[in-house]
């Protein structure tokens, strides 16, 4: 029926899950409009997005639960666009965790087995495992509300998990965790889907949890995708102005395009009052307005003139700056007025004097550091 | 295998199943009735069984009259009890109202367990049987009844009081029956709210009373505005408080139109000041409708 | 606890005792020898005892048993129907109507409620010839029709504070619709349906005016019988039948409010 067990075999296929031009309209509201996507086997992909991007309307479709307007789902080949939730290949882990109040830790986890008909003995061995693999032996006879937020998590993993589904939603699986437990339940999520080799999607708002989990991101942005990559790719080569503010904090500086030689641009810009360079492999001619992106950290920040020739060097003075322990940003105002965020490891102690407001510093960067941002 | 039929038409079509079922109940129980009511205002009363012309004569012309509806504007008794209907069930309501809600202002600011069965209380007498309650009031307000035995023993008065059978008696059998109804919106809103509000306002300057005209009032609106209505609808169409504490002249609607169909048998007549009384609530019930759905939002 | 004004005090004071009085005066009263019934003459338990030999009320009491009991059990399948209609499908045609509908009956006055099913009972007799009689089948109709408005407000409420992620988890661990209704909708609203049925019942109990309307001849409820004494007046033998439904329905009520008290937590507050 379900046939949800994992089937083995070819792992690299990268249509193992492929969405094309999914949309979903809620009367004139277009909560998803015209997806295309795939995703390999064993992926752990996010979708990372703000409130109301479309995300979780996204995730509902490849539950069953929302029907799409248009387009068409496959996994492992076949079209479930249509089947109801209870026939798809596929289990969702809620945000709210929807953990069944009324029935024990143990039959929570045991439900889908036993919807399908297991026989006992089957479904006992497997609800062992499962409370082996969440480590909640020791509670398999509570009721959800004798538990803690983190175990409530795991039995809302175990739970679907246990019918090997070729591929597990999961919505904000860790928005309703405290910090400190946010950052352990991460890494248990990610050794957990290397061990079951299960397709993991993740919707999250949350950028870092995005960037630790994922072998892919899908940034999305008022029913589309804006970017599709890996993490590095992302974060590093934003595609438009919208992902490098999603991800991270990011200076720009709008320009113009003056002169364009082997892939290299060299842009004039009233921000930052010089001339700046930057790597593109962008179709870009002389004329065009583009901004130029910095992460702070690709930042150098000193108090003499560095004397790097490729290097492109800005004076400023400290407007406010700010200590965080391993690290300190810096916001720097230049000539023009435009402000500029640096931030900079604290590595020594106190052999340095540290900088202080409205001292006068310079800062530099490496012209493969810029990104280039056409709109 | 028909079972596993049955169980696979249901779960195809659960939706349409869970709407139909109730939706026919209420079509065929709740909608037509008004439609037959609509029809027999429109028909002329006649001695038959049942007493009123059809909708439609031996021809097949459309019969309807307005004679009902003009015979209704144009005589005085009517005129005169819908408007002391409406006077009572207003009056009644801003009585319950002055009764209600210090009752539940103090209640909101119990301690949780005092609270509890304060409010428990208040919801009892709601399960008790109506018209028992009505009847505890007749022994109390009789000529012989134990208000005036115990006024006289006290030596207030010497001779009984004349308490039931006036418009008092309806009175106080309104606010005893609604009250509950005013406290428990209200006790809503005010226990929901937020005591350092007040707090707030007087740390400002204002005085208790200022603090209370000034924040707890305006909160507390949207559960007077339910309380009210709550009182006031129910209130308007009371059969059984006026017939039993009220004396023969104190015709209100309710009992005017239960006398013109059982009485007079007129049933045109008395499906016309149906029709007009429900008029006369579509407002108030639109605006409770509206509050209650305010309510449900801010509830989820 | 907040300081509360002498002025509010009193309020409660007196409230409690507007709402008391009447009914503790009434369990005085049901134990006066006297025919009188508000002059004291002595204590007796006699009207208890004439009230257990009286076939009318007796008769009365059975019918409206069984109406309440018919017409809160169809109440609640109803209202709760129609409680999940109006929570868990967020479309469909004509939903304002039924909406309305399904809210209409809680604030129509008796009278008119009454007065249309009545109409409604003589229009279906004469074309289809149903009913024959009115009596306990109209009544229960009629009884169900408002109540049922009643258990789907208490089950809208209580379904509306539900997770609905609860059943989309069920269904997606390959729960069938009906399956799900069975295993996680039902159990966690059934205290709101169980509150529906008592109130359903109760209200049936209570109601004069419709069940007058609808009635037939012979078929007289609790309420019908309880009014027609009363018009005369004060008696002591309905003294002592109001003191039981009191004392019954305050020890239900009491009952209920301990056992939910001192139960556990009800479950899916989350």
């Amino acid at each position: 029926m379900n046939g949800q067990a994992a089937s083995n075999g070819d792992s690299a296929s990268p249509d193992f899950i492929r969405i094309e031009n999914l949309s979903k309209h809620f009367d004139d509201f277009v909560a998803v409009d015209s997806v295309s996507l795939s995703i390999a086997r064993g992926e752990l992909f996010s979708i990372l997005g703000g409130s109301g991007c479309g995300k979780t309307t996204l995730l509902r479709m490849l539950a069953g639960f929302e029907v799409p307007t248009t387009g068409r789902i496959f996994i492992d080949g076949i079209d479930v666009t249509d089947l109801p939730p209870y026939e798809r290949p596929v289990n969702m882990m809620f945000q709210s965790y929807a953990i069944f109040p009324h029935m024990t830790v143990e039959s929570n986890i045991g439900y889908g087995l036993r919807k399908d008909r297991l026989p006992k003995s089957e479904i006992g061995s497997r609800v062992d495992q499962m409370l082996e693999l969440v480590k909640l032996n020791d509670f398999r006879h509570r009721k959800p509300d004798q538990l803690s937020g983190g175990q409530r998590q795991r039995v809302a993993l175990a739970r679907a998990l246990i019918k090997r589904p070729k591929v597990l939603l999961l919505d904000e699986p860790l928005a309703a965790l405290d910090r400190k437990l946010r950052e352990h339940t991460q890494f248990e999520l990610m050794a957990i889907q290397d061990r079951l080799k299960i397709t993991f999607i993740v919707v999250t708002h949350d950028q870092e949890e995005a960037m630790t989990l994922s072998t892919r991101i899908a940034v999305m942005e008022q029913g589309r995708f804006e970017q599709v990559g890996t993490p590095k790719q992302v974060y590093e080569y934003p595609c438009n102005r919208f992902v490098a503010d999603f991800i991270g904090t990011i200076n720009t500086f709008e320009s113009r395009v003056v002169g364009c030689t082997d892939g290299v641009i060299e842009v004039e810009s009233a921000e930052a009052g010089s001339h700046l360079h930057a790597l593109t492999d962008k179709p870009i001619a002389s004329g065009d307005s583009v901004s130029i992106a910095l992460r702070p950290e690709k930042i150098f920040i000193s108090q003499e003139r560095p004397d790097a020739a490729e290097d492109t060097c800005l004076h400023g003075i400290v407007e406010d700056l700010g200590y965080f322990g391993n690290l300190s940003l810096y916001r720097i105002r230049l000539s023009t007025g435009k402000i500029v965020q640096v931030s900079a490891q604290n590595r020594r102690r106190s052999a340095e004097r540290f900088l202080e407001w409205n001292d006068e510093v310079w800062i530099s960067w490496q012209r493969q550091s810029a990104v280039v941002l056409t709109e | 295998m028909t079972e596993s039929a049955v169980k696979q038409f249901v779960n195809r079509n659960w939706q349409r199943l869970i709407v139909a079922v109730p939706y026919l109940w209420l079509l065929v129980f709740f909608l037509a009735p008004f439609a037959i009511i609509l029809k027999i205002s429109v028909a002329d009363p006649v001695i038959a069984q049942p007493p009123f012309t059809p909708a439609f004569d031996e021809t097949g012309r459309l019969q309807a009259t307005w004679d009902n509806f003009t015979f209704l504007l144009t005589d005085k008794l009517y005129a005169i009890t819908y408007l002391k209907s409406v006077t009572m069930a207003a009056s009644a309501t801003v009585l319950c109202l002055l009764i209600g809600f210090p009752m539940a202002y103090g209640i909101a600011r119990a301690s949780a367990g005092v609270r509890n069965l304060l409010l428990l209380l208040i919801i009892l007498p709601f399960w008790i049987s109506f018209l028992l309650r009505v009847y505890a009031w007749m022994g109390l307000m009789n000529n012989y009844g134990v208000i005036n035995n115990f006024l006289i023993w006290l030596g207030v008065i010497d001779q009984p009081m004349q308490l039931m059978y006036r418009d008092f008696a309806i009175y106080v059998g309104l606010v005893y029956s609604y009250l509950p109804f005013m406290i428990l919106p209200l006790y809503a809103t005010l226990e929901r709210m937020d005591l350092d509000l007040v707090d707030a306002a007087m740390d400002l300057g204002a005085s208790p009373s200022v603090a209370f005209f000034d924040v707890t009032w305006p909160l507390a609106r949207p559960g007077v505005v339910a309380g009210c209505l709550l009182v006031f609808i129910p209130a308007i169409g009371e059969y059984v408080i006026p017939y039993l504490l009220g004396g023969p002249e104190a015709l209100l609607i309710g009992r005017v139109l239960f006398d013109e169909f059982f009485v007079n048998r007129d049933w045109p007549l008395a499906s016309a000041v149906a029709i007009v009384l429900l008029l006369l609530l579509v407002v108030p019930i639109v605006l409770l409708q509206r509050s209650q759905a305010r309510d449900t939002e801010l509830a989820s | 606890m907040k300081r509360r004004s002498a002025f509010v005090l009193s309020a409660l004071a007196f409230g409690y005792a507007f709402l008391y009085v009447p009914l503790a005066s009434v369990i005085f009263y049901s134990f006066n020898d006297s025919r009188l019934a508000t002059v004291w003459g002595g204590f007796s338990t006699r009207w208890y005892g004439e009230l257990w030999g009286n076939d009318q009320v007796l008769d009365a009491a059975f019918l409206s048993l069984r109406i309440a009991v018919t017409s809160a059990t169809l109440a609640t399948v109803l209202g709760t129907l129609a409680g999940l209609a109006l929570v868990r499908v967020t479309r469909f045609r004509g939903r304002t109507l039924f909406s309305a509908m399904i809210t209409s009956p809680l604030v129509m006055p008796e009278v008119i409620t009454g007065l249309s099913l009545l109409l409604l009972f003589v229009s279906l007799q004469q074309l289809v010839g149903w009913p024959a009689q009115r009596g306990f089948s109209t009544i229960t109709i009629a009884h169900t029709t408002f109540s049922m408005a009643y258990v789907a407000v208490v089950v809208r409420s209580r379904l509306a504070a539900m997770d609905q992620s609860l059943e989309e988890a069920a269904m997606d661990l390959g729960g069938r619709p009906l399956r799900v209704l069975v295993d996680i909708t039902l159990p966690l609203i059934y205290p709101a349906m169980l509150a529906g049925w008592l109130l359903a019942f109760t209200l049936s109990l209570d109601d004069l005016v419709i069940a007058s309307f609808v009635s037939g001849p012979g078929s007289n409820t609790l309420p019908m019988y309880i009014f027609s004494k009363v018009k005369l007046g004060v008696t002591p033998d309905i003294n002592a039948l109001a003191s039981l439904v009191i004392l019954f329905v305050s020890a239900g009520v009491l009952l209920a409010w301990l056992v939910t008290r001192r139960g556990p937590g009800q479950p899916g507050r989350t």
